[in-house]
């Protein structure tokens, strides 16, 4: 469920159901549907950048030493990361508990 | 000053459009709706109207791109009908919720199977729960106006909703008939610029047309279908403004001779113009006949549709569209739903007519009624009957 800040009900809804402030998609947690998550292997990781250009949600966040973590509020486990990286240095393991 | 002139219905309303000074005129050609469009395109290319005249692949492009117009602030208009109506199908149901004021023209006309190109109401009716305010036009004149008081209703900020004005395809959208076209100043009085609430505007960002997520669609959903309730009151406030200004008084639900009426006709579009031939005929035989005729078909006016069926025993309502395995046809269904179980009301009987551009004529009427009375002692076994159709 996404965090939504009021119970919005018909006639407090906004006009036209448009959203009146850009950017407002980092309020929503998509990192909350994830059934399964990317472990990255600094081993074979070559910081080729490939799963910060293909996520979806921004979720790859390169780090100073120019490796990559993933965003948990926002991944959602697509595993499109894992799938393109040249190295294999991505795995998708299930979330536990 | 406004001038009387004789001239084709399509072309009157196109000039109407004109009037109003549109922006975008996003179209594809369709029969009957073609005249419409192609007048449009005429006065852009002589450079008498100042729009962007889009020609678009397909009618799914033409309301794409009405809705991208109106979201951007720009006054749009198109028309089409029948099989581009439905093309646009997907589209349509869109510019209610998000509340962009597009007009457009619908020619009314069969669907296929089999072809035709010839009117009813079918196309419309299929459309007919996709939320935009929709009104039937009787006469070029009617058409002309209607035309007018849309953008007037449609872009008001209290409103804010897409509009339809249904004109029948040949019937009324072919015919040349004298309309009084009213000059620039006197629609410029009537009609003020287009000022949307929210616009594309890259200064001021915002999203239109977001996911609706299960906590938030219904609500969505309910706030579009109040917004169009609540245009009752500025679609009426509309008219009788133009009335004031130019002395034609239009209703949402429109009389003629019902006042004692027992047996009253309830007919939409062009055809009502027959209907009232017949009903002074009916008259002079010493029958108390009466018509009732839909303007206002959504949102639709219940409380002035009973106001003015007044105490009549017996509705004989025409609809131009065969539903295929309803209990019967839509207007129909509609009136039966208005009076259920209301104490006193008429007995409804329904009749389909004029389908696929078959005429309709006074004999046709005269034999509705008769048979709405002879119902009214015996119940029928079906709800609706098909008028004119051949068994053998």
């Amino acid at each position: 469920m996404p965090n939504t800040d009021a119970i919005i009900g018909w006639k407090t809804i906004t006009f036209g159901c448009h959203v009146m402030e850009p950017g407002s998609s980092v309020k929503f947690r998509t990192g909350d549907w994830r059934s399964q998550r990317p472990v990255i292997d600094n081993e074979k990781c070559i910081k080729c950048g490939i799963c910060w250009i293909y996520c979806p949600d921004m979720a790859c966040i390169q780090t100073e030493d120019g490796f990559f973590e993933i965003d948990l509020e926002y991944c959602k486990g697509c595993g499109i990361c894992a799938h393109e990286c040249p190295k294999d240095a991505i795995t998708i393991v299930p979330e536990e508990g | 000053m406004a001038k009387r002139v004789g001239i084709e219905v399509s072309i009157a309303l196109a000039e109407a459009v004109k009037l109003a000074n549109v922006d975008v005129i996003p179209a594809y050609p369709i029969t009957p709706q073609t005249h419409i469009v192609e007048h449009l395109s005429e006065v852009v290319a002589n450079g008498e109207l100042d729009a962007e005249f889009v020609l678009v692949e397909s009618e799914h492009g033409a309301m794409s791109c009405c809705c991208g117009s109106s979201a951007a602030g720009a006054r749009t208009f198109t028309s089409s009908s029948a099989q581009g109506l439905l093309l646009m199908s997907e589209i349509l149901f869109i510019p209610g919720p998000m509340r962009f004021p597009i007009v457009m023209a619908v020619v009314n006309r069969a669907l296929s199977a089999p072809i035709s190109i010839w009117n009813d109401h079918q196309d419309i009716m299929s459309q007919r729960d996709i939320g935009w305010i929709q009104t039937f036009a009787d006469t070029g004149q009617e058409a002309f106006d209607l035309m007018l008081h849309a953008f007037r209703v449609a872009e008001d900020r209290r409103v804010s909703l897409p509009m339809i004005v249904n004109i029948d395809g040949f019937t009324l959208s072919h015919v040349v008939e004298a309309v009084e076209l009213l000059s620039q100043e006197e629609v410029d009085q009537y009609l003020p610029p287009f000022k949307p609430r929210y616009r594309l505007d890259p200064r001021k960002p915002i999203t239109m047309g977001p996911v609706g997520i299960p906590e938030i669609y219904s609500e969505a959903k309910v706030a579009h279908n109040e917004a169009l309730k609540a245009s009752k009151k500025v679609i009426l406030q509309g008219w009788k403004e133009f009335a004031d200004l130019f002395g034609r008084q239009y209703n949402p639900i429109e009389t003629y001779r019902s006042e004692d009426a027992e047996v009253l006709l309830v007919t939409m579009g062009s055809i009502s113009e027959t209907a009232m031939t017949a009903i002074d005929t009916m008259r002079d035989k010493g029958q108390k006949a009466g018509l009732v005729k839909i303007r206002l078909w959504r949102p639709f006016p219940g409380p002035e549709f009973r106001k003015a069926a007044g105490k009549a025993k017996i509705l004989a309502v025409v609809d131009r569209c065969l539903a295929p395995g309803a209990i019967c046809g839509p207007v129909g269904a509609e009136l039966r739903s208005l009076f259920y179980k209301v104490p006193g009301a008429p007995k409804i009987f329904n009749f389909i007519a004029g389908l696929g551009g078959r005429d309709v004529t006074v004999g046709r009427f005269e034999e509705m009624v008769d048979k709405a009375l002879v119902f009214a002692k015996k119940r029928p076994k079906e709800l609706y009957e098909v008028i004119g159709v051949r068994e053998k």
